[in-house]
């Protein structure tokens, strides 16, 4: 039984940081109805800069915000090339330059900063300490904290705040929205920024559990099941989209896998998701304003 | 291609004979049989034909199965290279386990199962609508990749799972040679575009735009909404298995399932988007597109010469920028995608031979 805890306790882990990359999704989608594909290769981005700066010495503070300025750039960048010349295309066209983008993002990462896999040392031990038999990783509960964290100030950020609020008008009804004055531009820019900034702090915790490289940019393809379950709008949701799936792959990799000879983890996460899809397709947080049949 | 028959035809006396659509059109198709079948492999050389021309017609070929799908019928599909493994799979079993069987059986058997697949992944498209449609066919782009990897049986117990393409012959006819495979590719194909015209042209067709175009009004008029979806989704698999076919046997030789990559099904999905929603022939020039870029880009690389991109990792990551800067700009630029040219050119062509 403590192993079967164990098991969960790790797919939960998993699924925490799914959710960490889904956070990213549910913002960009709320403000602008873009899935983007590019998600990945941000995180990617984002890890590799920060972990190249640190590895020149450089403290791991100044690199953090040196990172979060050009996912800043980055996102304004996007905002002006991509998106403003898109706008008001349908929503495959969009996800489509959002997987050009995620090719000249990966691309041009690592054709300026190489190949190589780094190793990243964020400062907290990857032991594992045993809690009434059950031994689960310092990592592990450190980094959900910082999740926890990070979705608390998310939430505080746009209920509170007046930029959370017009975000939140624009997610609702952008034509309202727009008439009274919020300048879509400005919330794009600042809301592609944030998912930046999310992705930089899930590629730190990505890297440092698998290392910094290329597959950090392939996560992208969890967070469609992830975000159909939880629901695209919701940042709860993702978080617990994340858990379900995190949970569900690790589970049925120990139980499934064995039955039918192999890991099931690449494809679990849909079936999982086209059965919800079935039963609750709005996802279990998202608004019922998916059209349905 | 639409202009042609979009425009009103002109009757009586005053219509001259070359602007005729029917004539035209007639003209049009006579002209691309005699290039296909005399002129491409009377010039083509070897390279060209086995490098360029028959990846080109096979991936637009897989360009028009996904498009019925999503241009005609308005579903969405994220995992197009799933069909095309199944299909070459099935075949690869098929010529192994029933060696009687000729090559034309063989494909239509191959689509058939396909279909039959792509009817199974559509069902959830009964219950929801939109983008979300594609996890279930992403879902089934990673299961065909793990069961193809899992089972070595599929491939006949081979050490590296990989199936290399039969003897391809056609009642006796040896097609091994670059021409023979370009004979057999480009007869499927036409025989293809023939029947996608029919399906596009037919009650079917005009029904599947009713759907995409406003569900509800079309459920009204008394389409059955439900079973015209599914249609859809198994007429466009039975086209990707048999492209699938195409691929792996006229085209690269070998196969295994990571031939059939994610990677792929999104080449598919550029293809309709840079060819154009909603048409037959744009296809192949996304096809095209998609096929030439990166030979284009490998020879300017190499024709610049530049020291420091010595490194052939680095000159990959940098057609990696460009190709994904070329697909933004054509989303851009062309919101109707590469087809629009072809029909300003036939508009422009028209207007001079008017007067």
């Amino acid at each position: 039984m403590a192993y079967f805890f164990e098991t969960l306790i790790a797919g939960l882990f998993a699924g925490l940081m799914y959710g960490l990359v889904a956070i990213g999704f549910v913002l960009i989608y709320k403000a602008s109805g873009v899935f983007n594909f590019a998600q990945g290769a941000m995180v990617f981005l984002a890890a590799l800069v920060f972990v190249t700066l640190v590895e020149h010495g450089i403290h791991f503070w100044v690199a953090f915000a040196a990172t979060s300025a050009l996912m800043v750039l980055t996102a304004v960048a996007i905002e002006a090339l991509v998106l403003r010349p898109l706008r008001n295309r349908d929503p495959l066209t969009l996800f489509m330059a959002t997987l050009g983008l995620s090719f000249v993002i990966d691309g041009a990462t690592q054709f300026f900063l190489g190949t190589d896999v780094h190793m990243l040392d964020v400062g907290i031990d990857d032991i594992a300490d045993d809690y009434g038999g059950l031994f689960i990783s310092r990592f592990d509960i450190i980094a959900s904290l910082i999740v926890i964290a990070l979705v608390a100030v998310l939430a505080i950020v746009f209920s509170k705040t007046r930029m959370g609020v017009s975000l939140r008008a624009v997610a609702d009804d952008t034509l309202a929205a727009q008439s009274i004055g919020i300048r879509l531009p400005v919330i794009w820019r600042i809301v592609w920024s944030v998912a930046g900034i999310v992705a930089l702090v899930a590629g730190l915790l990505w890297g440092a559990r698998q290392g910094v490289q290329y597959s950090l940019s392939l996560v992208t393809l969890k967070a469609l099941p992830v975000l159909i379950i939880g629901g695209f709008s919701s940042i709860p949701g993702a978080i617990t989209g994340g858990l379900f799936v995190g949970a569900g792959e690790a589970l049925a990799d120990i139980y499934l896998g064995p039955l039918v000879g192999g890991s099931v983890s690449t494809w679990f996460a849909y079936i999982l998701a086209v059965a919800f899809l079935l039963v609750r397709p709005a996802g279990l947080f998202g608004d019922r304003d998916i059209e349905r049949v | 291609m639409t202009t042609l028959q979009d425009t009103v035809p002109e009757t009586g006396p005053t219509a001259s004979i070359v602007t005729n659509p029917a004539v035209l059109r007639l003209a049009l198709v006579l002209t691309s049989i005699v290039v296909a079948f005399g002129v491409v492999p009377a010039i083509a050389t070897d390279y060209w034909l086995s490098s360029i021309i028959i990846p080109t017609i096979v991936m637009g070929l897989a360009g028009i199965s996904l498009n019925l799908l999503q241009g005609y019928a308005g579903l969405v599909s994220l995992g197009s290279a799933a069909f095309m493994s199944v299909g070459v799979f099935s075949a690869y079993n098929l010529i192994l386990r029933a060696p009687a069987l000729p090559l034309p059986v063989v494909l239509v058997l191959a689509g058939l199962t396909a279909a039959g697949v792509g009817i199974f992944f559509g069902l959830p498209a009964l219950r929801i609508k939109g983008f979300y449609l594609g996890a279930s066919t992403l879902g089934a782009q990673f299961f065909f990749q793990w069961l193809f990897t899992n089972y070595p049986w599929f491939s006949n117990n081979s050490q590296s799972l990989t199936i290399s393409a039969p003897r391809l012959e056609f009642f006796g006819y040896d097609l091994q040679s670059p021409v023979g495979r370009y004979l057999l590719v480009v007869t499927v194909t036409a025989l293809l575009i023939g029947f996608a015209f029919l399906v596009v042209k037919s009650r079917l067709g005009r029904e599947w735009m009713a759907i995409r175009d406003m569900e509800t009004a079309a459920s009204v008029l008394g389409v059955r909404v439900a079973s015209r979806k599914l249609q859809a989704y198994a007429i466009s698999s039975f086209f990707l298995g048999i492209t699938g076919v195409l691929w792996g046997f006229a085209y690269l030789g070998t196969a295994d399932a990571h031939t059939y990559n994610l990677d792929k099904s999104f080449q598919v999905l550029f293809i309709v988007l840079i060819g154009g929603t909603a048409t037959i022939f744009g296809n192949f020039l996304g096809a095209a597109f998609i096929v030439l870029t990166p030979i284009l880009l490998d020879h300017l690389v190499l024709s610049a010469n530049i020291a420091y991109l010595s490194d052939q990792g680095a000159i990959t990551n940098l057609q990696r920028v460009i190709f994904g800067a070329i697909i933004i700009f054509i989303l851009i630029k062309e919101p109707d995608g590469l087809s629009a040219w072809t029909r300003r050119g036939a508009e422009a062509l028209r207007a001079r031979l008017k007067t």
